[in-house]
């Protein structure tokens, strides 16, 4: 099962929806990994949006497991991309030629969702206006609050930092405009205390 | 009165002192003997002479030196200064604000003539003298935000208001206790106070931001917040907690009022005129414990909060670990008698410490 | 805090007609000082001694938000309204002394926006004229569509289509002429904002069109101030200042708190900004809400009401004023 119900939290901390279709006469989705669940259920809730629709689909691990089925959804484009770095500059174009009236799906990990987020607001649409819906890992985006670098796929807690090698904690404080977590030093008062990390959830 | 600067330093020697006026004159927090969130505004158009609400934006014998510091902060990290593109035109509206409040509040400090938009301005104490167009970023050397709040003691957050709420989407954070402008920059009200504990079960968040929303030209407020820092160190950021965090371990019985400062938070709230933003500038005064205890009333009432505090909120005021030894000092200064209503010293009428 | 409290005392230099409903009036402080600065948009509440009778009516500015010197406002005429207009209209003279606020923004620009599209229905044009000039300055990229009853009716057509030809679009309902509104929203720019000021129907078909073709709702902003309307004279008691008072035909409940000395918080007067919202401690009567800041279960549930613009018609009525 590709859902996970995330703990309530603190206010700065997205809260990931459940994608239903909606009016308009153009149609954004961009997804990874097991999002192209979230993808196919849409579909089948609303078959007429994919023909006005330009779907994102970056598998990850997930591999060949969804594309022959989300190809068999008939948008009206589908790109199969490496990664989301590799789909940036195609989701900037398609946004820089977009109308008001665009819907975007996101949906995916926190990461993909987050940063295909912050695009969609740069090209001018409300952050709440924009539909997510989780699926699969639960691994985080992490910015270091002191070296502002940033660690992808982050699974426990703490973690290192991947660019300046601080024993960082996963803090819920969440910047759009950084598509990320802040992760700040653990054992700053107390300098090589730093507690075996632990899956996140666990 | 002519304020003499001091030559001072917020890092490595520490060289920051108050003066005797500048103890009289500090902004203790705390109007009874114990604290809890409150919704504590009031209208900000003046306060007794020689306070710190007198003015509309205090200076202090610590001028030149924060300035000094916040330069040295800047060079080190740029970022912790940041305006998006839309918040230029709030940018001209804080600059033409503060130049105006300081020319006029402090005729022999600052002078502003204005010819149209060709504008002169002088900072004597800072040496500066700048011939500008207003509304034109070409002819100043930073853009307006920047260029005058790095002459304006305290942080400047500058909020927009849209869809109900305000968005933190300028500002100038140098000397911001523990939060991130670089991180929090672009949330709404809700979401830069997200960490705070408490608060937004309590609705203090809802009610503030209402408050807020509704602060009208010609109509600023202000409020008093307050934390506790170790060493007189202005730039406790995030961004440098890992270099900072290790000093709250440095504090032994013998150093503690000398090292332990009580750290309050001056904020103020003004519309911008052409902008529609809001200011929020948060004014940092500092005050060692052994300073601050020489007003017997203080040092009362200073134990009885820190005792009586929530846990939650001696931890998020990152304090909880040296609770213990701040209550040991301060409560040689707690004789038991009770204390007068509201925050000033009342050094006349309150008793002298009794001797134990 | 009583919001809005801020007075200026100004005096009125010119009194010009725009066209058969329209008056324009233009204040300079009377201290021979400089006004304050304000943002496209923003309103001034003036306050009007008519004999007795003391109202306080928001007019948007509608001069260039920069100029200093002076402010500008537009009053149309309102026959069948409570008297506010017809005073402007008829009493007041260059040269009289007036008290006005200090402006109040509530329908401001999202300066964020890559386009501001304008839709202005009749005397709904004065904010946009203000925004306009606000945005040339700042080389803001905005359209401006304009509906006006006739060619007579028009105001300020001539300078807006003089000074901005490409970017002022004139509809007049006499020649059948009608904003192709569907046209309009498909195919703006992502960025783009609406603005609307007119009618309550023209507000309502913008909104609704704009959903329908699934713009995001953050990106649609409307204002619509109510002229309080006249109604059948009540009594209301007032519980914290325990005063029992009587509001007039052709006085809202909210002049008549105001008339009996007791401070009460307002900022647009006309129904929208949620400022005046009052706690109801009883009743037994009805309500005539007004406003567009309640919503329908709050209307029907009988605890609170927007005095700049609701009545009451009933036996009794206690307010926590």
């Amino acid at each position: 099962m590709s859902k996970f119900q995330f703990p309530e939290s603190i206010k700065s901390r997205p809260v990931w929806g459940t994608l239903e279709p909606r009016a308009g006469k153009a149609h954004l989705m961009v997804a990874d990994s097991e999002g192209a669940e979230a993808l196919l259920d849409l579909a089948q809730a609303d078959a007429t949006l994919m023909a006005r629709a330009h779907v994102i689909y970056i598998p990850r691990e997930t591999g060949e497991s969804y594309t022959v089925r989300l190809k068999e959804l008939g948008a009206a484009q589908f790109y199969v991309g490496p990664s989301y770095e590799a789909a940036v500059p195609r989701l900037r174009r398609t946004l820089s030629d977009a109308h008001m009236g665009l819907q975007v799906y996101l949906t995916g990990t926190e990461g993909l969702m987050g940063q295909a987020m912050r695009e969609a607001i740069e090209a001018g649409i409300p952050h709440s206006a924009i539909q997510t819906e989780h699926r699969g890992s639960i691994a985080r985006r992490m910015q270091c609050v002191h070296c502002k670098g940033i660690t992808d796929d982050v699974i426990t807690d703490p973690f290192v930092c991947a660019h300046c090698g601080l024993n960082l904690f996963v803090r819920d404080h969440y910047s759009r405009r950084h598509a990320a977590y802040q992760g700040v030093c653990i054992d700053a008062e107390d300098p090589g205390n730093v507690p075996e990390p632990v899956r996140l959830y666990s | 009165m002519t304020i003499q600067f001091n030559e001072e330093t917020f890092r490595d020697d520490y060289t920051f002192r108050n003066s005797d006026w500048a103890i009289k004159r500090f902004p203790f927090p705390f109007h009874e003997d114990s604290y809890m969130y409150s919704v504590n505004m009031e209208q900000h158009q003046g306060g007794p002479a020689g306070s710190v609400f007198e003015k509309r934006f205090d200076v202090d014998e610590h001028y030149v030196a924060e300035m000094k510091d916040r330069a040295l902060v800047l060079a080190e990290d740029p970022l912790r200064c940041q305006s998006l593109p839309h918040m230029t035109l709030a940018g001209w509206d804080l600059l033409e604000l503060i130049m105006v409040s300081k020319s006029e509040d402090y005729p022999d400090l600052f002078e502003l003539h204005r010819d149209g938009n060709n504008w002169h301005w002088i900072n004597r104490p800072m040496g500066i003298e700048q011939k500008f167009v207003f509304m034109d970023e070409s002819t100043l050397p930073y853009g307006p935000m920047e260029y005058i709040t790095r002459q304006a003691q305290g942080d400047f957050c500058v909020l927009d208001q849209r869809d109900d709420n305000l968005w933190m989407d300028a500002g100038m954070v140098t000397t911001q206790a523990d939060w991130s402008l670089d991180f929090d920059i672009g949330m709404n009200f809700f979401e830069w106070h997200a960490p705070v504990p408490k608060a937004h079960e309590m609705g203090i968040f809802v009610r503030a931001l209402k408050f807020l929303l509704n602060i009208q030209q010609g109509m600023p407020a202000r409020r008093l917040n307050w934390t506790m820092t170790v060493n007189p160190l202005l730039d406790t950021s995030p961004e440098n907690y890992h270099k900072w965090g290790v000093q709250k371990t440095t504090l032994t019985p013998e150093n503690l009022g000398a090292k332990q400062h009580l750290r309050v938070e001056l904020q103020t709230f003004f519309r911008l005129p052409r902008s529609n933003a809001l200011v929020f500038p948060i004014r940092c005064y500092l005050i060692s414990l052994e300073d601050l205890v020489t007003v017997p009333k203080w040092g009362r009432r200073l134990h009885r909060v820190i005792r009586d505090l929530p846990v939650e909120l001696a931890t998020y005021k990152g304090f909880i670990d040296n609770r213990p030894m701040i209550l040991d000092y301060l409560a040689q200064h707690d004789d038991g008698l009770p204390t007068s209503d509201g925050i000033w010293p009342d050094l006349a009428t309150e008793p002298p410490l009794s001797p134990s | 805090m009583s919001a809005g409290t801020n007075k200026i005392a100004v005096t009125v230099t010119d009194v010009v007609p725009v066209n058969e409903l329209v008056k324009r009036f233009r204040f300079v402080r009377a201290d021979g000082g400089q006004l304050p600065t304000f943002s496209g948009g923003a309103h001034t509440v003036v306050e009007m001694r008519d004999g007795d009778t003391q109202r306080l009516n928001p007019y948007s500015l509608m001069s260039d938000p920069m100029d200093q010197s002076a402010y500008t406002i537009s009053v149309r005429r309102d026959d069948q309204g409570r008297g506010g207009s017809l005073f402007m209209h008829n009493k007041v003279r260059p040269g009289d002394a007036m008290t006005i606020s200090y402006p109040v923004n509530l329908f401001s620009l999202d300066l964020r926006a890559r386009k501001h599209l304008m839709i202005a229905g009749g005397i709904g044009i004065t904010p946009f004229l203000a925004q306009i000039k606000q945005l040339t300055a700042m080389n803001g990229r905005f359209e401006l569509h304009y509906a006006c009853r006739t060619p007579a009716l028009g105001s300020y057509v001539d300078e807006l289509t003089a000074k901005h030809p490409n970017n002022v679009h004139v509809y007049y309902d006499d020649q059948g002429q009608v904003i192709d509104l569907e046209h309009l929203l498909d195919g703006q720019p992502l960025g783009t904002h609406i603005y609307v000021c007119g009618p309550k129907g023209m507000i309502g078909w913008v909104r609704g069109k704009a959903a329908e073709l699934g713009w995001p709702r953050e990106a649609v902003h409307y204002e619509e101030f109510l002229a309080p309307q006249p109604g059948k004279p009540f009594e209301v008691k007032l519980a914290v200042s325990n005063k029992v008072i009587q509001v007039g035909e052709n006085q809202s409940l909210l002049e008549a708190i105001e008339a009996a000395g007791v401070d009460a918080p307002y900022l647009c007067r006309g129904g929208a900004c949620g400022q005046c919202e009052t706690d109801v401690i009883g009743y037994d009567g009805k309500f005539i809400h007004r406003d567009h800041w309640l919503e329908d279960d709050q209307k029907a549930g009988g605890r609170k009401i927007m005095p700049c613009v609701s009545r009451f018609e009933g036996k009794t009525l206690v307010l926590d004023r």
